[in-house]
């Protein structure tokens, strides 16, 4: 049976997703215990594909008994499984969070909710197990048609958002599907590993170069790298609560998986580093994104659109972090993806928490939470520690590998942005932790009272809470537990050859 | 000229995407109109299609289907005289998410013009920035 999981993992939430899908005709309240129950199975079954992969090494799961390069080929090595370990973990606390929020923002839709919610979670999974390059692109979109439609239920705004998402992204995607044309017609296989014995003697081709271009501009879009990140600030601000706090944090990070996978799987580390020299231009365009991303962050009144941009400058950390290209830079850019997508799961999670009691996500609404909403506070100041990188949380450890890596390639352009960046850092959160902490400070009178006129005032419902305060804990748990961590899976992960 | 001609004729089918592609592109960047804009994902969407399926062809060649192969067919197939099927199958998956982009694309204008009464991209921004 455990031979099967690799399979299971990718086809149990698409089946559950369309019985949700149909059961919703009749049965609204299904989708939730549905949704939760497959995601939990997910989880366990991510956490028995990862131990197996510890143990005993690289899975190969052959689809229909194919062999590859004929048949699909699932591939499971140390960093797909820690991918699926975080989607399905994420996705599963995701979704309890999200069972009050949705009945509030979305009450007519529940049942269409968690049905694209579990398609959305099924592609994810998807991306990071296969080892398929057309079953990638087909996996990309069913990852990008769900989000859209997701992304479009949220604010009046989030219609508009999301069809400029739908315009930029098809781009994207016609890039990727276009570059794995030219690959095909230069080697005649789409298997990642296949393609990795055959492109070494191709290195000349121009057909080769046109496609390793076309298919990291692809991904570049999809993963809202700095000057393609157009789409990402509106999407991720508009759409519902529950549905940027899952595709924000996931979305980019697995493309980011994904550009790691073509860069140094399909093509062997030699070609994009030595030959094309690709990795100074992205280490380039990483720090554009973080200082781009950390000064347009810093100008937001909104809370989920300074997420957003933060998101940006992260996606600038983890590309800076693969165009550094030596083993430390590497762990840390691995470590990062893994942690930013935990950390900004903590906040949007905390945007939602805020947004359940005031009905918006401004800078403003945050007035007073750390009396009115301790929790969600300790929740956010945890979140905000670890973007910021103060040491006991775990976005400290991988900036500090992003850093030394960074020092040792001699990418003073990079390193400096980093630490430029936790500077903006602190200053954005900062003005959040002003609104929160010291409200009163400077009122006199009658106004001092003002957190009870709230009508909304005390914590979101605990089974909102729990979810995000269990995010908290896995910041602080994986920041204890780093050297852990990175000695035994992310040193793994890294791929061979840097 | 003279020597341009042969090269455009030869790789005819790279040309003919090359200008879809492009025709396509412009439309998703310039036009105002966001139906012209879906028109032109699509067309881009159908131009990769058409570049696939193209690189299956083969001259002289037919479907790849072994005459007799099923009872007696030991004799080896040669692999120039079939097309390569690959792409083909490779373009229906394409084309059905193709379809289905589509579908999202227009139910979300479909909802816009409901919002806005209107299909043009300025004049839902100037709207945006009112709002």
């Amino acid at each position: 049976m455990s031979h099967q999981f690799p399979a299971i993992i990718v086809v149990l939430p698409l089946v559950v997703s369309f019985f949700i899908f149909f059961s919703g005709w009749w049965v609204k309240r299904a989708g939730y215990p549905l949704a939760v129950g497959a995601l939990i199975c997910c989880v366990f079954l991510s956490f028995s594909i990862l131990i197996s992969v510890l143990g005993k090494g690289p899975i190969h799961y052959w689809l229909g008994g194919w062999e590859p390069p004929w048949g699909i080929e699932y591939r499971i090595d140390h960093l797909n499984a820690i991918m699926l370990v975080l989607i399905s973990g994420l996705s599963m606390l995701v979704a309890v969070h999200a069972k009050k929020s949705v009945e509030r923002e979305l009450p007519a839709k529940t049942a269409l909710f968690w049905s694209l919610f579990l398609l959305f979670i099924t592609g994810l999974l998807g991306i990071c197990i296969t080892a398929d390059l057309f079953n990638l692109f087909v996996l990309l979109e069913v990852t990008s048609l769900s989000g859209y439609s997701l992304i479009a239920m949220g604010e009046k705004r989030a219609v508009y958002a999301s069809f400029r998402y739908v315009v930029i992204g098809t781009m994207g995607a016609s890039f990727y599907l276009l570059g794995v044309g030219y690959l095909y017609i230069a080697t005649g296989s789409l298997n990642m590993a296949d393609l990795s014995q055959l492109l070494p003697d191709l290195t000349e081709s121009k057909a080769i170069l046109a496609g390793f271009a076309f298919i990291l501009i692809g991904l570049g879009i999809k993963m809202a790298l700095f000057p393609l990140h157009g789409w990402l600030p509106d999407a991720y601000t508009y759409a519902p609560s529950a549905v940027s706090a899952v595709v924000a944090p996931l979305m980019t990070k697995v493309m980011a998986y994904a550009i790691i996978r073509v860069m140094f799987t399909v093509f062997r580390t030699e070609f994009p580093i030595s030959i094309l020299q690709v990795n100074d231009l992205m280490v380039w365009f990483g720090t554009l994104a973080i200082l781009f991303g950390g000064v347009m962050a810093l100008s937001q009144r909104d809370f989920k659109r300074m997420l957003s941009y933060v998101i940006v400058a992260e996606i600038g950390y983890i590309v800076g972090g693969i165009g550094v290209a030596n083993f430390t830079a590497m762990q840390g850019a691995i470590f990062h993806i893994v942690n930013d997508a935990i950390m900004m799961a903590c906040l949007f999670l905390v945007a939602s928490l805020v947004m359940y009691r005031t009905d918006g996500h401004r800078i403003a609404d945050f007035k007073g939470i750390f009396r009115t909403m301790p929790f969600t506070a300790f929740v956010f100041t945890v979140g905000a520690l670890a973007v910021i990188g103060v040491p006991p949380t775990c976005g400290f450890f991988s900036k500090w590998y992003l850093l030394l890596g960074g020092i040792e390639a001699h990418q003073w352009g990079f390193v400096t942005a980093l630490l430029v960046c936790t500077l903006i850092n602190v200053a954005l959160f900062f003005r959040v932790f002003d609104r929160g902490l010291y409200v009163h400070s400077h009122k006199k009178g009658p106004d001092i009272t003002e957190p009870s006129n709230n009508p909304h005032a005390g914590e979101a419902p605990l089974s909102m809470l729990l979810p995000a305060i269990i995010v908290a804990l896995a910041i602080l748990l994986i920041g204890i537990f780093n050297q852990f961590i990175v000695t035994n899976v992310i040193h793994f992960a890294v791929p061979v050859g840097l | 000229m003279t020597e341009l001609l042969p090269i455009v004729i030869a790789k005819l089918n790279y040309w003919a995407y090359i200008a879809l592609m492009m025709i396509g592109l412009y439309a998703m960047i310039a036009k105002k109109n966001l139906v012209k804009k879906i028109i032109g994902m699509s067309i881009l969407q159908t131009a990769v299609i058409l570049f696939f399926i193209s690189i299956g062809a083969k001259k002289d060649a037919t479907i790849p289907i072994i005459v007799h192969g099923h009872e007696g067919g030991s004799h080896a197939a040669r692999a120039a005289e079939y097309i390569n099927p690959l792409p083909h199958v490779l373009m229906l998956t394409a084309i059905v998410v193709a379809v289905a982009t589509l579908g999202v694309a227009l139910a979300l204008v479909i909802k816009i013009y409901q919002q806005y009464q209107t299909l043009e991209e300025d004049e839902i921004l100037t709207r945006l920035q009112d709002e």
